[in-house]
């Protein structure tokens, strides 16, 4: 926890906080520590207690205790095999996205160029284009794809890492564009100086000053890859099916599995609560490369 | 270290220590002046195979007669001309009305779901801005909603909101005894309600993220001269944070209001695909013209003047914003 | 040293990204061709059990035989519902799909207008097997009249009442009831604390747009006229979906909190579970079973008709509820795909896949097997054979269904939250319903 240590003192204001900021603070996150606990509370009681239990209705404290849902979410639907898949599709998606939506936002952020405007703005106005409007386009564009060239994007893991790394990119540009835009270009230049190119400042200066920016564009495109319902329903079949579908199928058309929905939720949540955890400490690192000073 | 340096010397462009030949400054040039684009290109190439193109289709289709009839076949489909949007906008048909109706109600749902969401993301994070015991939990106790699948949040909320076995019920009349008979949630106005609470849960812990990344590039001796001053901890957040925080802000609250505007999955899972009139928001009147109707000719339309909008409304908040930005600056 | 080890991750990372989704894509997906005589056919199908492993469980052994016997091997992916009309779209669209498929029977009419399926001319039928053999019914579902259909029947489903047994003793109810006033009065009887007369799915749009249909009929209506345009709003119409929307409304013999029951189980479980007296509802056996009801604790009956039919009515008292199964025309394996059809409508296969779902065979042969010689089946069987209608084959069928379903689903609401549900309102809705549907045509 490199903002504990005094020395680091430059991210946040050194005077202790008066009474009147300690108490608007317990209660204002005990007030938001309860909007968001109603719901997991929900979840993790559902998902312990028998199915005709959950169905009778909600209580406070469960009747009848059982981890019989755990072990039932792995037979019901092939779960692990989701898992995987949507591991597999939201890493892969992230880091190539990370990797671009860098590289763009460094060109935006610190050359002048024609073209430059013209770029931000459609890929700004790409966010707000309509999932619903493209999708069987875009569909339709894989199957071509497949068809001319025989790589098969429709129904495959690979078109939905291409689908979902897209999907996240303007924002990470923009978000991006926006951090290295506040690292002092003297930096740059001091770089410059110590003898790196345009790149060795990126990798050596700009990104070790902006890991709060990218971590928090790369859980954003984690998750949204993780969560993604429309396309991932049409474009995968039985074999690259992810867990947002996935989890859809605990409701078939004559049973509604819900203590095992709930369970199967909190254990694929897992993994992403344990790399929030992780990454923590890189989200309020801040500037705290050495090669700063 | 040395090494990576010398690597990276010969490797990018640094300046050479004897005047080089002009062929080679030449070269320089149009590596100078091309490697911001080749910076961009595979983002143009993604974004032109998943967003540009499909979307150009997308607007070729709003022009056609696209329905059952032509599924198999797009390229048979007649043209419809202006035909799909003069359906949508004519406000004195059912459809018109009705579409009206959901815009109306979308604007008020993202104007809340924005707001809400922004508001408690900031507060929470400028309240864990400064060491606590237990912040490092809490941050990721708070980030736990954002990580669940976007499915399984809306199943859990239309779960608690059921009339007779939901938390919600359980809770005001049961237990807290607000209500005599138990309102229903999921039906009638209150439905309106039932979403913008169950995307701000959703939601702002997205902004919570956002903006605690955004803390940690202020420059501490703000703080520190504020210090100084005598500035109390509300006048540091007001003088100092707050404005620092407006290029995250701006892109932030932008990206929520198109998230907002377009959230299909929210509404989806609470009401299937027939919501309730108070709650019915366009994308659910785009998607069941689409795919229930199979009418991809009309729904493209409708997502056409759908993004016309939001284009129109993106436009002029860039203005404003940039123009306060400015004048502040 | 930063560099270096800041890329190193990052191309080690993108390796192993290329690697994996290469591997991903060479398993591949669609209909490969033959190989070496042995061609392999994917289906799609619709989930009829508790759970798609359960489906996977039950329909893996008959396509193990099926290969044993002609060598053909299935691919199957079970799909489930809420997916399947979407992902049939996107192969329709594309050309790139299944080669045999399961559908709802409603869909017929719609998924025929796009020509994406294998038409069953006499030929073809010819080589699934005599269509004699099918249930008439059944097959009436299969497309619009005088085109030639594009599917078979596979599992016929049809409507019946559901009543507690001893609820109704409890009562002093000897009989079910036969006519809605009955089944009214019968209710009222039935409502009392926490237990009300009959449960009903009140915002599920399917559901609701199967029993507007089949008031409908009764009642002399239609929802379109011979041409195939909406007649939503005619007088008879508005008298059938005031009369369902009613035993919320004015009968108060329906529990107000169904009109949010969406998800097609949670009036199945209120009748299961004791909260509701009364069910309408499509071969539910093993959904009860599910939720704990014994066989010997419900009785099943044809649904109730009016005392005497309004001038025009019909004696229909249920859908042809059903699910087909279709082969894609973009086919490269037509014979294979013709050969499964013809094997999953064979008797064995008949009985054993409709025993396991609790459906009705479509096949008139398989009957004669004791699982459906039961009282329950019986009743089925009479009203599949002699008063179920099928929904109107036109290609609207699924936009009328929303939308119908749509209307209900908000009478319903005003009636939860005591609004008064007049023929005017109802009329008003439909409409609006009319409207829209046409305009969308």
């Amino acid at each position: 926890m490199p903002d504990r240590s005094p020395s680091r003192s430059r991210h946040r204001p050194p005077m202790a906080p008066p009474p009147s900021f300690v108490w608007t603070r317990r209660i204002g996150l005990t007030l938001v520590g309860l909007l968001t606990f109603l719901p997991l509370y929900v979840m993790l009681s559902s998902s312990i207690k028998p199915l005709q239990d959950v169905q009778a209705g909600f209580e406070w404290i469960p009747a009848h205790l059982t981890l019989r849902p755990y072990a039932d979410i792995w037979s019901t639907v092939p779960l692990g095999h989701y898992f995987l898949n949507s591991l597999i599709i939201s890493s892969c998606s992230t880091v190539v996205s990370v990797v671009i939506a860098i590289l763009a936002a460094y060109a935006v952020s610190r050359y002048r160029f024609p073209g430059r405007r013209l770029f931000s703005v459609t890929v700004l106005s790409t966010q707000m284009f309509p999932g619903i409007l493209f999708l069987l386009p875009l569909f339709l564009i894989y199957v071509n794809i497949g068809a001319g060239t025989g790589v098969q994007l429709s129904g495959s893991r690979l078109g939905l890492v291409i689908t979902y790394l897209t999907f996240t990119l303007p924002f990470s540009i923009w978000m991006l564009a926006g951090y290295f835009d506040s690292i002092p270009r003297e930096l740059d230049e001091a770089a410059r100086v110590d003898g790196n190119g345009p790149i060795g400042s990126l990798f050596r200066i700009i990104l070790p000053a902006a890991v709060p920016g990218v971590v928090t564009v790369a859980v954003y495109s984690f998750m949204t890859a993780w969560g993604e319902v429309l396309f991932a329903s049409v474009m995968t079949d039985d074999s690259t099916r992810t867990l947002a579908v996935g989890l859809r199928n605990y409701a078939s058309q004559n049973d509604v599995y819900w203590n095992q929905i709930m369970a199967a939720s909190l254990v694929v949540s897992v993994p992403v609560v344990a790399a929030f955890l992780l990454l923590q400490r890189y989200l309020v690192a801040g500037l705290t490369a050495g090669s700063v000073k | 270290m040395a090494a990576a340096t010398e690597a990276a010397r010969a490797r990018v462009s640094a300046p050479p220590p004897t005047p080089p030949p002009p062929t080679r400054r030449s070269w320089e040039r149009v590596r100078r002046i091309g490697l911001p684009y080749l910076l961009l290109l595979p983002a143009v190439l993604f974004e032109l195979l998943v967003h540009v193109v499909p979307m150009l289709v997308g607007i070729f289709m709003s022009f056609k007669q696209l329905t059952e009839f032509f599924i198999r076949n797009c390229s048979a489909a007649p043209s419809a001309g202006l035909g799909n949007y003069r359906f949508a906008l004519d406000v004195n048909s059912a459809v018109g009305r009705n579409l009206l109706h959901s815009f109306w109600i979308t604007c008020g749902f993202t104007v809340l779901t924005v707001g809400l969401s922004w508001l408690i993301g900031t507060g929470a994070a400028l309240l864990m801005q400064d060491p606590f015991r237990g912040r490092r939990l809490l941050r990721t106790y708070f980030l736990i909603p954002y990580a669940l699948p976007a499915y399984t949040a809306a199943i859990t909320w239309e779960f608690m909101f059921q009339r007779d076995t939901g938390l919600v019920n359980t809770l005001l009349v049961h237990d807290l005894h607000l209500f005599k008979q138990p309102p229903f949630w999921l039906l009638g106005g209150n439905s309106f309600w039932a979403l913008v609470i169950t995307a701000v849960w959703r939601t702002w812990p997205f902004a919570f993220l956002v903006v605690t990344a955004g803390l940690q590039n202020i420059p501490g001796d703000l703080y520190e001269a504020a210090a100084i001053d005598g500035a109390g901890v509300w006048l540091r957040i007001r003088s100092i944070t707050l404005p620092q925080l407006r290029p995250v802000n701006q892109v932030l609250v932008l990206v929520l209001f198109l998230w907002t505007f377009n959230d299909f999955n929210t509404p989806y899972v609470l009401f299937g695909n027939v919501p309730p009139p108070q709650a019915n928001l366009l994308s659910l009147q785009i998607y069941d013209t689409s795919f229930q109707s199979w009418n991809f000719g009309s729904g493209s339309a409708m997502s056409v003047l759908l993004l016309v909008f939001l284009l129109l409304v993106t436009a002029a908040y860039l203005l404003v914003t940039n123009r306060r930005g400015n004048a502040d600056a | 040293m930063r560099r270096p080890l800041h890329r190193r991750p990052v191309v080690l990372a993108l390796a192993a990204a290329t690697a994996l989704l290469t591997g991903a894509c060479g398993s591949g997906s669609g209909s490969s061709s033959a190989s070496g005589g042995h061609p392999t056919i994917t289906y799609w199908a619709s989930d009829q059990g508790s759970s798609i492993s359960d489906d996977v469980r039950v329909l893996t052994p008959e396509l193990t035989r099926f290969t044993k016997q002609t060598g053909i091997n299935v691919k199957l992916e079970v799909i489930c519902w809420n997916d399947l009309l979407n992902r049939i779209l996107a192969a329709a669209s594309s050309g790139q799909g299944p080669d045999v498929v399961n559908i709802g029977n409603t869909w017929s009419a719609s998924l025929q207008a796009t020509g994406a399926f294998q038409p069953m001319s006499s030929d073809v039928m010819k080589q699934i097997g005599d269509s004699g053999r099918f249930l008439p019914g059944a097959l009436a579902a299969t497309g619009a009249p005088g085109k030639e259909p594009v599917g078979v029947p596979l599992y016929s489903m049809a409507y019946a009442l559901y009543y507690n047994k001893a609820m109704f003793q409890a009562a002093g109810i000897a009989n079910p009831p036969t006519t809605w006033d009955e089944f009214v009065t019968d209710g009222k009887k039935l409502t009392h604390g926490n237990q009300w007369g009959v449960s009903v799915e009140g915002a599920s749009t399917s559901e609701n747009a199967h029993h507007a249909f089949t008031f409908s009929q009764q009642h002399g209506g239609s929802f379109f006229d011979a041409s195939g345009k909406p007649t939503f709003d005619t007088p008879q119409n508005v008298a059938a979906i005031k009369q369902y929307v009613d035993f919320m409304a004015a009968d108060k013999i329906a529990n107000p909190s169904d009109a949010e029951y969406s998800n097609g189980t949670e009036a199945v479980q209120d009748f299961a579970t004791g909260k509701a007296a009364m069910l309408l509802w499509q071969t539910a056996d093993a959904s009860l079973a599910n939720y704990g009801m014994k066989p010997s604790q419900y009785g099943v009956v044809p649904v109730p008709f009016p005392a005497s039919l309004p001038p025009g009515g019909k004696r229909a008292d249920s859908i042809v509820a059903g699910i087909n199964l279709s082969v894609f025309a973009d086919t490269k394996n037509k014979d294979a795909a013709l050969k499964f059809v013809k094997y999953m409508t064979s008797r064995q296969t008949q009985i054993e896949l409709n025993k396991a779902y609790g459906s009705l065979p479509s096949v008139t042969d398989a009957y004669s097997d004791p699982a459906f010689q039961t009282p329950t089946a019986q009743v089925f069987q009479k009203v599949l054979d002699n008063s179920a209608a099928p929904m109107p084959a036109v290609p609207q069928e699924s936009q009328f269904e929303t939308a119908i379903g749509g209307v209900l689903k908000n009478l319903f609401a005003d009636a939860a939250s005591g609004k008064a549900v007049t023929d005017q309102t109802v009329a008003a809705q439909l409409n609006q319903a009319q409207q829209q549907l046409q305009a969308g045509g």
